[in-house]
């Protein structure tokens, strides 16, 4: 293979057919291994084409035309986004309200899993069964947890606000009130998520701290709190990382709950941008303009990504480089 | 340390007292969050065993003052589709996880022993495309299964499954073929067995916890996805249990008969999330792992 060289190289050019060529192998061997292995890929490279690449294409495409999918898509060239930035009046409003969601969402969820899990970590009895319980709320389906909720959060006779009023507070109208609607998907986005994958991330990410660096630190005179910030922070940062991209990411997509538990109301109090992205596309069936909401989300979404990967390298310390 | 406890004695049996006021309030915190965090599933667990006039009592009580394990069979009774509902998730949920965790073994093996052109490439751009988010393909899908007639049919919520099992899938498997020593291939194949074989015979005996790890999270995901069925279904005999939840809640069935039917469904919500409950005990182990591999590998 490698042991070519130069001066035996177009002898062996000369030799090699077209199917060589288009293949790139040199040996019966090599022309099996790559036969197989196209084979084997085979499967992906059609749903790579038919399921990723081609809706790509056509979703770029459709994101720059007028499409009700009964007539034929019309060009618009850029008035789709034109219209989502300045005569949308949801478009903002609603991306706006997504952001919200995911800075009440995410940094709770964050700092509350790692709570979690260094209560966990500690090695006492029982740690498992308490893991489980912390994480059973992660699995409730959207739909369960949004019914489940709403029912609790009732205003006059559900039992949280009953519970509130025994410690003498009047309880807010939570999902039926504007001014409450949002704050309360965020709540029940803290139950569902401190517990969830955040929490296990954590829990292997601290299990897989050095014993030796505490030990380091003890010599050292190091308090708790200092071994925290200089060995436990430092040495969990990658799974920090982890689970602020995939938290962001996750928040920014929220759906199923808001749909659900609120239907985007009241008063499109939690009107997020992924309901209006599916109220465009599924509900008005106006296929071009919800194309292009969906890539200027994904442009959204990817950049904030970058950003934070870019941020990452001051921050972020991967033991084994 | 002997040392230390010597000269120290007294220092020695504070710091010994303090680590067991640690665990006390350790464990205090727990017992503490653990009520929390269960403490509307106990709820509404309690509430799907009332009956109806137990629902307007104010205050609520907390546990029915005889269980009504009958309200379990009463939604079955109040909604005809409620069997149907989970048989159409079963059979969604094997179909993709079946066909995603075979191809996407597959193609995993192929990325990861097998040279040929464009390999790299087609690598490189299947992990670009995790990064991008489901809505910009959703209404391409959406138009091309509406033109295969497959409106109304589970098919797109299992058929995709089939072509590779998605990105994710195939970069944890192949994660994982690759850290299998290539001498155990090599040694099966100068005994002349076929690319197949060794997959078969030496790799999948090897790759049960990866295989394991994908399959219970693609059940989890299956069975919990909501936005498929949504866009795609439209009778409700077709709906998935996550969908046919929502069934339950935008047309009341106490409309129709004039009672409440909170309880009824509250038995409804604990039943959709109880195979999940049931897959996480038997399958904890895998179902760590699995976050854990994606959360350190992704």
């Amino acid at each position: 293979m490698s042991t070519t060289t130069v001066a035996e190289l177009p002898l062996a050019r000369r030799r090699r057919s077209w199917l060589a060529k288009l293949l790139r192998y040199r040996t019966m061997g090599e022309l099996r291994d790559c036969l197989w292995g196209m084979a084997f890929a085979l499967p992906w490279l059609i749903g790579l084409l038919v399921f990723v690449l081609g809706p790509i294409i056509v979703s770029v495409y459709l994101s720059l035309t007028r499409y009700d999918i009964i007539s034929t898509p019309e060009f618009l060239g850029l008035d789709n986004f034109k219209r989502a930035f300045f005569e949308d009046e949801l478009f903002w409003a609603s991306l706006g309200r997504t952001f919200k969601y995911a800075v009440g969402v995410v940094p709770v969820s964050i700092v509350g899993a790692l709570v979690l899990a260094m209560l966990l970590n500690q090695g006492h009895k029982g740690t498992n069964l308490f893991r489980t319980f912390y994480f059973l709320p992660h699995l409730t389906p959207a739909v369960a947890m949004a019914l489940l909720w709403r029912w609790l959060l009732q205003p006059s006779v559900g039992p949280v606000n009953y519970a509130l009023k025994q410690v003498g507070i009047n309880g807010p109208g939570w999902l039926a009130d504007p001014k409450w609607a949002l704050n309360s998907l965020i709540m029940v986005a803290w139950w569902g998520s401190l517990g969830g994958n955040n929490m296990l991330i954590f829990l292997a990410g601290l299990q897989g701290v050095p014993q030796e660096l505490y030990d380091a630190a003890d010599v050292d005179g190091a308090g708790r709190w200092r071994k925290f910030l200089n060995v436990t922070l430092p040495m969990i940062s990658p799974a920090l990382f982890f689970n602020l991209i995939m938290g962001v990411i996750g928040a920014l997509k929220v759906f199923a709950m808001a749909f659900v538990a609120t239907g985007g109301g009241p008063s499109r109090a939690t009107w997020f941008y992924a309901l209006h992205l599916y109220n465009w596309a599924f509900q008005y069936f106006e296929m071009g303009y919800a194309a292009a909401l969906a890539w200027i989300f994904a442009f959204v979404v990817i950049v904030i990504t970058l950003v934070q990967f870019k941020l990452s390298k001051g921050w972020v310390f991967y033991a084994g480089e | 340390m002997a040392l230390k406890a010597q000269s120290m004695p007294k220092e020695f049996r504070s710091v010994r007292a303090s680590r067991r006021a640690t665990m006390v309030l350790s464990y205090v915190a727990m017992v503490l969050l653990s009520v929390l965090f269960m403490f509307p599933w106990f709820w509404t667990m309690g509430t799907s065993l009332k009956r109806a006039p137990e629902l307007f009592i104010y205050p609520p009580p907390f546990v029915p003052e005889i269980p009504q394990w009958d309200n379990y069979i009463e939604v079955f009774r109040r909604v005809p589709f409620f069997g149907r509902f989970f048989i159409n998730s079963t059979i969604v949920v094997v179909l993709s996880t079946g066909g995603g965790v075979l191809s996407a073994l597959l193609v995993a093996y192929s990325f990861a022993r097998f040279e040929w052109r464009g390999r790299d490439i087609i690598f490189g751009i299947t992990l670009a495309t995790m990064m991008l988010p489901d809505q910009v393909t959703q209404i391409p899908k959406y138009l091309l299964f509406k033109y295969l007639k497959w409106m109304d049919t589970i098919k797109p919520l299992w058929v995709p499954a089939w072509f590779g099992g998605g990105a994710f899938s195939i970069f944890l498997i192949r994660q994982f073929i690759m850290s299998i020593p290539r001498e155990l291939d090599e040694a099966a194949k100068i005994d002349g067995a076929n690319p197949l074989r060794v997959l078969v015979t030496i790799l999948l005996p090897l790759m049960k916890p990866v295989i394991a790890t994908i399959s219970v999270m693609s059940f989890l995901w299956g069975w919990n996805d909501f936005m498929g069925p949504l866009i795609y279904l439209a009778t409700p005999e077709k709906f998935t249990v996550a969908l046919g939840m929502r069934y339950f809640d935008v047309t009341p069935a106490g409309q129709s008969w004039g009672m409440p039917t909170d309880h009824l469904l509250m038995a409804a919500s604990v039943m959709s999330t109880l195979p999940i409950i049931i897959l996480f005990f038997s399958a904890q182990r895998y179902f760590v792992q699995g976050i854990v591999m994606s959360g350190i590998k992704g």
